[in-house]
């Protein structure tokens, strides 16, 4: 995917947002980090550009409840901050790439303790298959079809398809 | 318990090296997040088992691990010299080994002797931390104190550049990473106190100034090694200071003589209120705890709205949360420092 094809996506998977949730009034963006806050930070932009309403926006590092601690370095690595009451709203959370499924599973985990959300939505920009739970995304940019060992790479310049690097398995 | 994770601990400041202590604070700043959740806690730890074990009496430091590690979803032992079977004659060694094969992963170790944290390494497989030994460290009091000083020191950036931060945008505040060029006075029995000596070693790790105070009977008879000056003249050094920490004095010191009376410690060298008009212009004060207030600092002083001495305790959770995930979290050994490495495992 080139730069256009992510913004193309972005505003598509806005407009399904939008459609879906019949508006924007109950609508929580929740951007996962580090590689799903970029995109979420841009869906909310396009969102306003689309509804004019400004949509409030919150990121999640998942670590603590990473279910792989103990196995591998576990970090955050970015901050968490959802300064908005989740009860009874509709969380989209936003992510690059959604792979094995495990990341969703910690962050579903973690949204639980801010609150019971009415629903939780999932809006990936790509999916590239070689799930290990029941996770399913709701928004997809792109279905892209990978081997276990490749690595998918979201950037502002588009979405890259690359070889493994030794230690990014656990992606 | 994963290969590897069993072998590491915390019970010197040496342990610690200033990437260390940073990825500590690191890791502090997220667990302060956690804190301000409608549930204040993750399943970070699941299934891991914490024994706290105080030989000695504690109730802020007990309470601190013990709620550090429930949020964390840990299990938690408690054990309490008291009423166990050291009481009936039963030797440290064998206490420890019997805890150890119930199965921890993380012991927190408390003891009225220099040394037992360090000792009771080699007799579980568990991580070890250090709760406090006699005069020798509290490295997690020193690890809270530093963290609570740069905590204040990022607000105090952030409130001069504007808002610390829009609601719903991510992001807290930010600032000086460490404490270099900060000037700090230690201020009282320097010598039997193991707060002092983890202080020291890790406010200088950070590149902080540090100044022990005290009376000569109270300060350590050697600074040999030690990055740091002394001397008996508080208020010679009172308005130089960004933080004046004030150690806990305890009643048996004028008891053997090394103090004439507690009224005169306090007369020339208690946070009185006189001082606190002539501290420096920003200057922090804080205090370990527990506070005896018209000794070591009179209680209109604890009390000034640059007193830390809430915020240390409220901190002591969250730092000590960071040291058991990164103990028991398995993100890898702590980096040791160079600089101190002849020493740590001494």
């Amino acid at each position: 995917m080139d730069t256009d094809e992510v913004s193309r996506a972005l505003k598509r998977i806005a407009h399904e947002v939008i459609e879906r949730n019949h508006g924007l009034a109950e609508v929580v963006v929740v951007g996962l980090q580090t590689g799903g806050v970029p995109l979420a930070e841009r869906l909310v932009r396009v969102l306003k550009e689309i509804e004019g309403v400004s949509v409030p926006f919150g990121t999640l590092d998942v670590a603590f409840y990473r279910d792989d601690i103990g196995l591998r370095p576990v970090l955050p690595e970015e901050v968490t901050s959802i300064q908005v009451e989740l009860t009874g709203r509709t969380v989209v959370l936003v992510d690059d790439v959604l792979f094995t499924g495990r990341t969703v599973r910690a962050a579903l985990d973690a949204l639980a303790d801010y609150g019971r959300a009415r629903a939780v939505q999932l809006a990936v920009m790509v999916d590239r298959g070689h799930r290990e739970l029941p996770i399913r995304p709701d928004y997809v940019g792109k279905n892209l079809p990978t081997r276990r060992d490749e690595v998918v790479d979201v950037t502002a310049e588009g979405v890259d398809l690359g070889e493994l690097v030794a230690d990014r398995s656990g992606r | 318990m994963i290969a590897g994770t069993g072998t590491r601990h915390l019970v010197s400041m040496t342990d610690l090296d200033r990437e260390g202590i940073l990825g500590i604070f690191h890791l502090a700043d997220a667990f302060k997040e956690v804190a301000e959740r409608p549930i204040p806690r993750v399943p970070a730890l699941r299934g891991k088992t914490v024994a706290t074990l105080f030989f000695e009496a504690s109730t802020r430091t007990r309470l601190s691990f013990e709620t550090a590690a429930k949020r964390l979803s840990a299990d938690v032992m408690t054990f309490s010299a008291s009423a166990s079977s050291l009481e009936k004659g039963e030797s440290l060694r064998d206490t420890i080994e019997t805890i150890d094969a119930m199965g921890v992963d993380a012991m927190i170790v408390r003891h009225k002797s220099s040394g037992v944290p360090a000792q009771v390494r080699a007799w579980t497989k568990a991580s070890v931390v250090n709760g406090g030994d006699g005069q020798h460290e509290h490295p997690t009091q020193a690890l809270l104190d530093c963290y609570t000083i740069r905590e204040a020191l990022r607000e105090r950036a952030a409130g001069a550049h504007g808002a610390p931060g829009v609601p719903g945008a991510p992001g807290g505040p930010s600032g000086p990473e460490d404490l270099s060029g900060l000037r700090v006075g230690i201020v009282g029995d320097v010598r039997h106190s193991r707060v002092a000596r983890s202080g020291v070693l890790a406010m200088t790790a950070l590149g902080a100034e540090v100044v022990l105070v005290g009376p000569r009977t109270l300060l350590p008879p050697s600074l040999d090694g030690w990055p740091v000056k002394s001397t008996p003249d508080l208020d010679g050094v009172l308005g130089t200071l960004d933080v004046v920490y004030l150690l806990r004095i305890q009643q048996e010191r004028s008891e053997s003589g090394l103090l004439p009376s507690l009224e005169e410690y306090h007369r020339r060298f208690g946070l009185t209120r006189e001082r606190a008009t002539r501290l420096g212009e920003g200057a922090l004060v804080m205090h370990p705890g527990p506070m005896n207030r018209g000794v070591e600092i009179a209680s209109e002083a604890a009390d000034l709205p640059c007193s830390l001495i809430t915020r240390q305790v409220r901190n002591g959770v969250f730092v000590r949360m960071a040291v058991l995930f990164h103990l028991l979290g398995a993100s890898g050994p702590l980096p040791v420092s160079p600089h101190f490495a002849r020493t740590a495992d001494a």
